[in-house]
């Protein structure tokens, strides 16, 4: 019952993880048409930022470190944004390229600048007990992990529907031209989008830190994560992306947990599923 | 004039072992195998208009099944390269459709998707495919009794491949299949309303695009003796997408070109230094932003506007 109980808290908190980047990467698609392949990268360097922050300056707070990473990473994907992706604006295929080649020279500059060992960072000294419940034991950091995806969520639900910002890029993603003629600056809209899908997806970089670790290729590791996730939840769908992280979540650790060595294949058997029944995924719309 | 060219060319390309040392004759066959495995994907990519990032799956799926049968299962070569054409075609299937119930950027995140998948499953399935230590100690084939350990005799087989592959490629994008193809590239819907299935000439595309995927991958491994889960990599599909694009999508000539520029730049790179993952990035960045539509294109609309 333990086992059960525990993997099922794994998987919830890989969740929530996979939330914090799949929400950006499904909101650039859907504002942007991008595939923002640079995502991964995004998230390691997040993770990377938080560790050696940490590592070098004893008695910071995680939660700092996490929101000093994520305006860091989303200046530097504003900066992406403004400088190479806005040239490329008629050209999808470009940009997606461009962005490909951004994470290989993003992966790369960290495994100069940090070396290959994989970089702990540490869990909150407040965090550390287990948290005990019904005679269960539960590591406390992983709880918190999931109720920061779900307050992000909830977070991002109210910018995107109660808020002028969230009606501007809900007009953008309906119809960019539209918007365009009836006074949006559209253009400026993609670059907050873009710093702040980049932003989440750095912020939860740390946040993973004290669960996954700092290591190069963690980039390749969470991109097809993130992928398989707004592939099933439906691409530009925020509710999409959060259902479909926890279920990613679920069968990713049962999958390793139960059958290590087809842990990918099963991963694999719903985006199938999913692709073969309701091409635009669990909660996207047709045409999105 | 053209067919003059060519027959230069080929006679150049067939003399070459007689006039060079063993490296660069071993550097011409690995640019042989990089140019099959460009102009594969150049079919998907610059006809088909389907740009797929998960292509060095077929590549390595067919070098890990030819190795596995050899050196695990004591298979000969011949046997085990049947097979393992036959089952990465058939995979190539099995991928077309599940990868073709989307297009275009969904196209391109599904067979990302799917290539991770199998990179994964080459990394961690270790009692099967040896995990990171890869697979090592492989012999060449010996077709009709001839070795082909030594450079010249590989580089000659490897030519006599990749110049079946050129031929069987350009027979097919330039056969009426192939002005489909092109159709249904520009106008899917137009293709469709003249009565043809768009989505049944992308499968057969991808299919055919697969297995020369896989006669790389069977080149790639003979000529190694060794493969590991990189070739199965994002980096390795990008190297290859790089080198179609850096070429010129779409022409015959250019992804060869591009594919024996990738593979030089990557061998004398690696030489200086290790920054391999960070050059090729930046050289994405400078092709997309400067020279989109390719190297031979360029160079051939200078050289017409320079005829006139």
């Amino acid at each position: 019952m333990q086992f059960w109980i525990i993997q099922g808290l794994n998987s919830l908190s890989l969740g929530g993880l996979l939330f914090l980047l799949a929400s950006g990467f499904s909101l650039i698609f859907g504002l942007m048409r991008l595939a923002n392949l640079t995502h991964g990268a995004f998230f390691m360097l997040g993770t990377y930022f938080g560790a050696v922050a940490l590592r070098n300056f004893d008695g910071l707070n995680l939660w700092v470190t996490a929101l000093g990473a994520g305006i860091a990473v989303a200046a530097i994907g504003g900066l992406f944004e403004r400088l190479v992706l806005t040239r490329l604006k008629s050209n999808p295929l470009g940009q997606v390229l461009v962005t490909l080649g951004m994470a290989f020279i993003i992966s790369d500059a960290c495994l100069v600048l940090w070396g290959g060992d994989s970089i702990p960072v540490p869990t909150p000294q407040n965090l550390r007990a287990p948290t005990r419940f019904l005679g269960f034991v539960f590591p406390t950091y992983r709880l918190v992990l999931v109720g920061c995806a779900v307050a992000t969520a909830v977070a991002l639900y109210f910018l995107l529907e109660r808020t002028r910002l969230g009606a501007m890029i809900r007009a953008g993603v309906d119809d960019s031209q539209m918007a365009r003629a009836v006074g949006i600056p559209v253009s400026n809209l993609f670059t907050t989008v873009f710093c702040l899908g980049a932003g989440i997806a750095g912020a939860g970089g740390v946040l993973g830190g004290p669960v996954l670790s700092a290591y190069p290729g963690l980039d390749a590791d969470m991109l097809p994560l993130a992928l398989i996730v707004v592939i099933l939840g439906g691409i530009g769908s925020l509710l999409g992306a959060f259902v479909g992280s926890f279920i990613i979540g679920f069968i990713y650790t049962f999958g390793t947990a139960l059958f290590p060595e087809l842990a990918y294949i099963i991963l694999f058997l719903p985006m199938i599923f999913v692709i073969a029944f309701r091409p635009q995924g669990l909660f996207g719309r047709v045409g999105a | 004039m053209k067919w003059l060219a060519a027959i230069l060319l080929a006679a150049l390309l067939v003399l070459l072992p007689f006039c060079s040392g063993d490296f660069y004759i071993n550097l011409a066959s690995q640019i042989l195998i990089a140019a099959i495995f460009a102009l594969s994907l150049n079919l998907l990519v610059g006809y088909g208009g389907m740009t797929s990032l998960g292509h060095a799956s077929y590549l390595g799926v067919a070098a890990y099944i030819s190795a596995l049968l050899t050196s695990r299962y004591g298979w000969g070569h011949g046997p085990a390269a049947v097979i393992s054409l036959a089952g990465t075609t058939a995979m190539a299937a099995c991928f077309g459709v599940i990868a073709l119930r989307a297009t275009g950027l969904g196209f391109l995140m599904i067979t990302l998707a799917l290539s991770q998948v199998l990179w994964g499953l080459a990394y961690r399935m270790s009692d099967v495919t040896n995990g990171d230590n890869g697979i090592a100690g492989l012999t060449r084939p010996m077709p009709f009794g001839i070795s082909l350990n030594g450079p010249a005799a590989f580089y000659w087989f490897t030519l006599i491949v990749a110049i079946t592959a050129f031929v069987m490629m350009a027979i097919f994008v330039s056969s009426s299949f192939g002005s489909t193809l092109k159709g249904v590239r520009d106008q899917p819907r137009r293709m469709a309303a003249l009565g043809f299935n768009p989505w049944m000439i992308r499968w057969i595309t991808f299919v055919y695009a697969g297995f020369w995927g896989g006669v790389s991958g069977l080149l790639y491994v003979y000529y190694n003796k060794y493969i590991h889960p990189a070739s199965l990599s994002t980096t390795s599909s990008a190297e290859a997408l790089l080198g179609v694009i850096a070429g010129g999508s779409g022409t015959l000539g250019g992804p060869m070109v591009g594919g024996a520029l990738v593979l030089l730049l990557k061998n004398y790179a690696s030489a200086y230094i290790e920054r391999w993952n960070m050059l090729l990035g930046l050289i994405f960045l400078f092709i997309v932003l400067v020279m989109p539509t390719g190297i031979v294109p360029g160079l051939s609309k200078l050289l017409r506007r320079g005829w006139r």
